[in-house]
């Protein structure tokens, strides 16, 4: 498209470039760099229009910050009383997140440490691939397994009147934050410079003294990350903890006790708030809510990795 | 038909459709001139979702060329869409509220109107290994209502065999559904829920949670009975008879948990829309009515349309 009708003079003149080539060399410029700005600008977008749509209901008389925050009374569509406390669903949140943290985090490190360290390449190509589909089952399949299987099993061998409470949604969780874990921390085990390594294994360590020795601590925290990442998995998670956790407004005093979570309120509830009433905007409040517990743990998770690139 | 020459696809697609009509008024036509479907979208409440897909499936085999397209969500979702113009009807297990006609009025321009097309006994439903035959609503609001005392089955006299832990797994609705209101209107008194119950988001759910939990209680429409729960008999207060969910004392008025299921349109309705209500109320939509589990009109009340 750029005919440049002047041959080339000399070998000692530097090759022509039409204002074509670089003009377009210069929106493709700006067009990438647009295209990396773009997750920050999405990002602050959503947070924007997140809490602009709750902004107004936090300057209303009747509603109190501490009494979102901190009390446990749900009420949203009272006839006599409205009131808005989420602090049983953060709890929630919270008690899910947590207990599938406690099954997640042995079994996906675990699993990351076999891979990298102790597994022949042919088994390793096989569980990667496993693990990736594990990770690749929508979370509404996961949420049916939890509502019928799970509750079963849980019933018939707990003895609990109800099989979906707080043990049914960690379980649920914890599965699908195992993959996101198994994979980042194989990932960060593997940027382990191999001659430390062979300088353990010189020393006379057996395989065992140098995972627990040598390669745990190096790795520290890209296998943080890897659990934070995964927390962030189960925080956000929707459609399952919906499905698997009973949905009961309440603190949960056991393991068997059901209890409802802050983005499944807001999935069962939105489609039916009226728009921009104060309900609907209390649960995009809600939605800041988990949007700075979220972008809390990434951020953290974030730090963790630079942590590694450092070294 | 004259064709222009030259003329843009658009033009010649105005053409056949004119063409199509022009067959249609004329009821004749050759079979190329087959007019389209008339498409009817109806949504609401989840009560009503199984008996408004047996109309439709019903229907088609009265009316073919149209086809009418149910989906559930909610009574709340139904009139929503309804206001919003995405829906020709909506259903409705719960009165339409005066904020939603205004809604409408200002939205539209046009009045929502309203058929009574059944009635909904909600009945109170226990595990069918449960002793406990009858419940007044008095009870029923200490068991569910904020502030209420009951939380054990032996506070109520009933001992559940082969139960070591009696605490009552209250069973509800999520707080967008009409059932759910329905029930804090009629038999709490519009008390609010005692929070901890498990609040599921379907009237199957409910069951299936009660059938499957020898210690449950829960409330939804008598329509979903199955052989593993048992549905009480309900007294209005202590001292008044108990009366079971049946067809009759719905329509007499006797039994306390009994509700009118709606259809709304947009205006009077019209055409398609007109002969499918009209479809509904006659002796047809009512035995699917009777048929899904659910209390037709009485003849009087067929007659009075």
């Amino acid at each position: 498209m750029s005919p440049d009708p002047s041959p080339p003079a000399a070998t000692t003149v530097r090759p022509h470039r039409s204002a074509w080539a670089v003009q377009g060399e210069r929106a493709l410029e700006a067009l990438v760099r647009l295209s990396g700005v773009s997750a920050i600008v999405f990002v602050a977008a959503i947070f924007f229009f997140v809490l602009r749509e709750a902004a107004p209901v936090l300057v209303k008389d009747e509603f109190s910050l501490g009494q979102f925050l901190f009390s446990t009374e749900w009420y949203p569509t009272s006839a006599s009383n409205v009131r808005y406390g989420t602090f049983a669903l953060t709890v929630g949140t919270l008690s899910v997140t947590a207990l599938a943290m406690v099954i997640a985090v042995p079994f996906g490190i675990g699993a990351a440490i076999y891979l990298s360290e102790f597994c022949a390449p042919r088994v390793r190509e096989t569980l990667k691939i496993t693990i990736e589909l594990l990770s690749a089952i929508p979370s509404v399949v996961w949420g049916f397994i939890g509502l019928t299987v799970m509750s079963r099993l849980i019933v018939s061998t707990t003895g609990a009147p109800v099989g979906v409470n707080v043990l049914n949604g960690g379980i649920i969780l914890a599965l699908m934050s195992v993959p996101v874990i198994v994979s980042i921390g194989e990932d960060a085990l593997k940027a382990v410079p191999d001659s430390y390594r062979e300088a353990g294994l010189a020393l006379g360590a057996t395989r065992w003294q140098l995972v627990y020795r040598v390669l745990l601590p190096a790795a520290r925290n890209g296998l943080l990350a890897a659990v934070l990442l995964g927390v962030g998995r189960a925080v956000g998670e929707t459609m399952a903890v919906l499905m698997a956790t009973g949905h009961a407004v309440h603190i949960p005093g056991s393991l068997l006790d059901s209890v409802r979570t802050l983005t499944a309120n807001i999935a069962a509830e939105l489609g039916e708030a009226p728009a921009g009433s104060d309900h609907y905007r209390v649960l995009f409040l809600t939605g800041t809510l988990l949007f700075l517990i979220t972008f809390a743990v990434n951020l953290a998770a974030d730090f963790f990795v630079r942590g590694i690139r450092r070294r | 038909m004259t064709r222009v020459p030259g003329s843009s696809p658009r033009l010649r697609l105005l053409g056949l459709v004119a063409a199509g009509s022009l067959a249609v008024a004329c009821g004749g036509g050759g079979p190329a001139a087959k007019p389209a479907k008339t498409v009817i979208q109806n949504k609401g409440s989840d009560t009503m979702v199984n008996v408004a897909q047996v109309w439709a499936e019903e229907y088609r085999k009265a009316a073919p060329d149209v086809e009418v397209e149910v989906s559930g969500g909610g009574s709340g979702v139904g009139l929503a869409a309804l206001l919003k113009g995405a829906v020709d009807i909506a259903n409705a297990s719960r009165d339409i509220k005066p904020s939603e006609v205004e809604q409408a009025s200002k939205n539209t321009g046009k009045q929502p109107v309203g058929f009574t097309v059944g009635f909904d006994a909600l009945a109170v439903y226990v595990h069918k290994d449960n002793p406990l035959g009858e419940i007044t609503l008095e009870q029923l609001s200490d068991l569910y209502a904020e502030g209420g005392k009951v939380a054990r089955w032996s506070e109520l006299g009933v001992k559940i065999p082969g139960v070591t832990d009696d605490t009552i797994v209250r069973v509800s609705r999520q707080s967008s559904s009409g059932t759910y209101e329905f029930f804090r209107e009629h038999a709490l008194g519009n008390k609010d829920f005692r929070l901890g119950s498990r609040d599921l988001s379907g009237s199957k759910e409910v069951v299936e949670l009660v059938g499957s939990t020898l210690t449950a209680i829960g409330y939804s429409g008598m329509g979903y009975a199955t052989p593993a729960v048992k549905m009480l008999k309900v007294a209005k207060a202590k001292g008044e008879p108990f009366v079971a969910p049946t067809v009759a004392a719905v329509h007499d008025k006797s039994y306390a948990l009994a509700r009118s299921l709606h259809v709304y349109t947009l205006g009077e309705p019209q055409g398609a829309v007109k002969a499918y209500i009209d479809w509904i109320l006659s002796d047809a939509g009512q035995k699917v009515v009777e048929e899904s589990g659910y209390v037709p009109l009485s003849p009087d009340q067929r007659a009075k349309r």
